[in-house]
């Protein structure tokens, strides 16, 4: 019953409707009503994704602090880096030793940001022979192609096989261990993820159209992947050095920790942890603290900012990462 | 042409033969919750199917016809897609208000879903034999000796040839057309009344095509299993369709027996994809495209949404919705040119 | 198949045989001979040295001895020890590392596993970011850390576990715990970001429109094959862990080849660092091997047959 009535009373307001508007109002052939938004460079969009992640921000305003202070602070200290003190040993955080001091009297405060310096300057070197060698190596196997890029990349198979860090123990023990050598023995093989990378984004990029235009018109093979393919292979590039420092710091630590680092007296935060170790057990926390609170965060920092970089940078990933 | 009132009028004619239809939907109304607002993905659709009847729905993109078939199927994202009113009568059983558990007794078993793309339909870890035997263990509780030779009857009847070493193969060995006939013998393992085939031939040859359209038939035919068939492609329609819906813009805007739409198209929008089709007995520079794209469902437009790319356009079809206007047999078109007030065309 | 197997076999020998022979080369870089250290070495040591070397033979003579040695497993003797040689030290100190090496592997894989498939599954809602947020802190807190942190804590502060040595399971607890944290996180990451990928796939939906149950579709459709990738990562986890053991011992005292090798360092015991480094190498590269095959065997797709190389 009631739907019959609705029914008559829709018909009715059908009927109703003047006959002005049955008239033609034919669609115009102009352009729809969709507003056209600005268009975006690539860098451009990714810099505004990278601005809304707080926690990759706030990072990064670490690091750029962390830079900061490893220049300054040893330069402007009162204390020395490395003389001691015998009758200010295993002194608790104050206002005269703001982190305490060591067993030998050293103020940890500087030593910190000494040992700041040494694993920054590491996770650079670390990410430069990354670049260097890696994109150069990477580069080259994919764009030659063919057996060239078959037998670099066996070879990169075999090394990539050898256990990173007993070869560079190896190394450390036969050469010496300083910072140098610590270099050294990073670039036999921290390079192969990022080649493997370069090589796998040339390969895709290397057939694009726009490729294949700039050939068409004479551009040599150094033109071609300087301007084309590395511009656009950059993104995935940065995003695996800003991943390769904390791996380099870890190494730094691990390598001072275990004697093959930074010798002593200078500092550095594996050097450093490996002191407190000795003195754990008598309640001298600060001495353990500070150092690992260093390590801890700073490769946090890369981490959390690599992460930020690769969901900036390919949104598609976001979700998967 | 009367003007015939819904949604009564829709509905009735088609339970005027004794069967009431398999699946019934009824100005079912979807919208999905998104970062930018809800979109209205799908506006008042009514369709029906009968047993063993085929039915295939037509649109581009974005209109609504795969989204259609999610909620027929029980497919549709919990957490974002809201039924807003409307019901889907699948057998004479509500759809929109049953829970996943009960979703599961139906899915697979009585309403069954064939894929766009073989090649990535098939899990790749699985043998054919195992993703063919799972959904009959489950639903049916065969043992492993039933629901073998189940299968190996369902690949005979899809046309494949050595049927138990296949069910021993993994779907990287065997060929894009070949994967296709698996899909949909294990569509019909559980001998389904209901096949849904979201675009089954897109993503094949032209060739191949043309075989698996006749193996729709033929298992039609066979089987007496009633299909909805989404495409886009007018040609598939005409192959193996008993009545078509054209939807556009989330809306069903006409539904007509297969013959009648080729030959008398109601709507301007079907007028225009008929048109829009090449031949090759017209000169090459007359492809005709239609201009402008679908309105954004975010905010749907007042009156008909085909209003604004319409070359018989009237002022009435922006400002208020056509009514829903019967046609010879089942068939309706939402159109203000219906409307005795309207001009005729020329 | 077949010809997957021998490839990764023959890759493996290779990489083992550049290793013996990086070692032997560096043994004879080190200026002066083997002898040079503060400590005097006794007219023992070095009898044993050059028997063990055939120091008196010419250079391509030693080096066909030493690539023999090693392939018998031989690895000579101790320079700080002379009684002892590394053969004795690895079969004292092996089985603790193994053990120890093994329960944090076992830990990490099942945890890791766990918590990434259950990030994925409660994709952007709180458990994944959680899950996510606390995996970020394990990969940046060096093992080493951890551990020194750890007995700061819960040993000295706390006093709820023993700081030191292996003897009872509550002193095991730590130890694995320092070494199993990083893989962990790498694991999980690894997991959520590939079944993110793989729940997005079709077939997942196919999986679903069959009625099947939720558990059967994540775990028998979705995990075998987003493990896949995760496999693959098994080896150079396997790695990670066994230099883990060098530090993890050290801190913890605990009587493993890991605090042998260290000291050895210490001591710059040149023979037991070099047999060391060979006899751990093998067994890493081993570990890639059957990572390798392992995954061969589980993808369908390569086990039956390889459509060339990649």
């Amino acid at each position: 019953m009631n739907q019959h009535t609705k029914t008559e009373d829709i018909a009715e307001d059908i009927a109703a409707l003047p006959i002005e508007l049955f008239e033609p109002a034919p669609a115009s052939t102009q352009a729809s009503h969709h507003p056209m938004r600005p268009s975006v460079s690539y860098w451009h969009s990714a810099w505004l994704r990278l601005r809304d992640n707080p926690a990759a921000l706030a990072c990064l305003l670490f690091l750029i602090v962390l830079i900061v202070m490893a220049i300054f602070a040893p330069m402007l200290s009162v204390w020395s880096v490395t003389a001691q003190d015998l009758k200010s040993q295993n002194m608790p955080p104050s206002s005269l030793h703001w982190f305490g001091t060591d067993d030998l009297g050293r103020d940890i405060f500087v030593r910190t940001w000494y040992g700041a310096r040494i694993s920054l300057f590491v996770g650079l070197m670390a990410a430069l022979i990354d670049f260097v060698i890696g994109v150069t190596y990477g580069g080259y196997s994919g764009y030659k192609g063919g057996k060239t890029d078959i037998a670099m990349m066996r070879v990169l198979e075999v090394l990539y096989g050898l256990p990173y860090l007993l070869v560079v123990i190896l190394l450390m023990v036969v050469m010496g261990p300083s910072l140098l050598t610590i270099i050294i023995a990073l670039t036999i093989t921290g390079w192969i993820s990022m080649a493997r990378l370069v090589r796998g984004q040339v390969l895709q990029l290397k057939n694009q159209e726009y490729v294949t235009a700039a050939r068409s018109f004479g551009a040599s093979t150094a033109h071609v992947i300087r301007r084309h393919l590395l511009p656009n292979a950059m993104g995935p590039i940065l995003v695996q050095m800003t991943l390769t420092i904390p791996s380099a710091i870890f190494a730094e630590a691990f390598l001072s920790f275990l004697g093959l680092g930074v010798q002593a007296p200078y500092a550095s935060w594996g050097v450093m942890a490996n002191d407190a170790l000795g003195v754990i057990l008598s309640g001298d926390w600060w001495q353990l603290f500070f150092p690992a609170l260093f390590i801890s965060l700073t490769m946090f920092a890369f981490n959390v900012v690599g992460d930020g970089l690769q969901d900036a940078l390919d949104p598609r990933l976001g979700k998967g990462k | 042409m009367t003007v015939k009132p819904e949604p009564l009028d829709m509905h009735a004619s088609a339970s005027q033969s004794d069967n009431p239809p398999l699946l019934a939907i009824r100005d079912l109304s979807l919208r999905f919750r998104t970062y930018g607002g809800y979109v209205h993905a799908l506006r008042q659709v009514s369709l029906h199917i009968a047993r063993g009847e085929t039915l295939a729905i037509v649109g581009e993109s974005g209109s609504g016809k795969s989204v259609t078939s999610q909620a027929v199927m029980g497919l549709l994202p919990r957490a974002t897609a809201h039924i807003t009113g409307g019901s889907i009568l699948f057998d004479e059983r509500e759809l929109t208000t049953l829970k996943p558990a009960q979703w599961r007794q139906l899915q697979g078993r009585r309403i069954a879903l064939i894929f766009q793309d073989p090649m990535t339909a098939l899990n790749p870890t699985l043998t054919i034999g195992e993703q063919m035997t799972e959904g009959v263990r489950r639903h049916l509780h065969y043992t492993a000796s039933q629901a073998r030779d189940k299968a190996i009857q369902m690949l005979e009847l899809v046309g494949i040839s050595g049927p138990e070493q296949r069910l021993r193969q993994f779907p990287h060995e065997l060929s894009g057309g070949m994967r296709q006939r698996i899909v949909i013998a294990i569509a019909l393992m559980c001998d389904p009344d209901l096949l849904i085939a979201d675009e089954p031939t897109t993503a094949l040859d032209v060739t191949i095509q043309a075989q698996i359209l006749a193996l729709f038939a033929d298992i039609q035919a066979r089987t007496g299993v009633a299909i909805m068939l989404i495409t886009h492609d007018l040609g598939v329609v005409a192959g193996i369709a008993d009545r078509v819906t054209v939807m556009y813009a989330g809306q069903c805007v006409e539904t007509a027996d297969v013959h009648t739409l080729f030959s008398h198209p109601a709507h301007p929008y079907t007028q225009a994809l008929l048109a829009s089709v090449p031949r090759l007995d017209m000169p090459a520079a007359s492809l005709k495209a239609i201009a402008g794209q679908p309105p954004d469902l975010f905010a749907p437009p007042a009156g008909c949404a085909f209003a604004a790319r319409c070359a018989h356009a009237l002022r009435v079809c922006s400002q208020i919705e056509p009514p829903v206007t019967g046609l010879s047999d089942q068939g309706w078109v939402r159109c203000w040119l219906q409307d005795p007030r309207a001009p005729r065309p020329a | 198949m077949k010809k997957y197997i021998l490839t990764r076999f023959l890759l493996m020998l290779g990489t083992i045989f550049i290793i013996a022979t990086l070692t032997f080369v560096l043994m004879h870089l080190i200026p002066g001979t083997p002898f040079d250290q503060e400590r005097q070495t006794s007219a023992a040591v070095q009898d044993n040295l050059r028997a063990f070397y055939k120091l008196d033979q010419s250079l391509p003579v030693q080096y066909l001895h030493y690539l023999k040695a090693i392939v018998t497993f031989d690895y000579g003797p101790s320079i700080s020890n002379p009684d002892t040689t590394v053969n004795t030290l690895l079969a004292r100190g092996f089985p603790v590392s193994f053990e120890l090496g093994l329960m944090a592997l076992v830990a990490a894989t099942l945890s890791g596993i766990a918590f990434g498939t259950l990030a994925a599954l409660r994709h952007n809602r709180l458990i994944d970011r959680l899950v996510m947020a606390v995996a970020v802190v394990g990969i940046s807190i060096p093992n080493f850390v951890l551990a020194t942190l750890l007995i700061q804590e819960l040993s000295v502060g706390l006093g709820w576990f023993p700081a030191a040595t292996w003897r009872t399971p509550w002193h095991k607890v730590l130890p694995v715990i320092a070494l199993a944290v990083t893989p962990m996180a790498i694991l999980a990451r690894i997991t959520r970001s590939s079944m993110l990928d793989v729940l997005t796939q079709d077939y997942i939906t196919m999986a679903r429109a069959k009625g099947l149950s939720p558990w059967r579709v994540v775990i028998r459709h979705g995990l075998r094959n987003a493990l896949l990738p995760v496999i693959t990562l098994l080896g150079t986890l396997a790695a990670s862990i066994l230099t883990g053991t060098f530090v993890i011992e050290k801190i913890f005292a605990i009587p493993g080849m890991g605090r042998y090798f260290v000291d050895s360092i210490s001591t710059r015991d040149y023979p037991v660092i070099m047999g060391t480094t060979v006899f751990y190498s093998a067994i890493l590269v081993f570990m890639l091997f059957l990572v390798d095959i392992a995954y061969g065997l589980l993808d369908p797709r390569i086990a039956l047959h390889r459509k060339g190389q990649s």
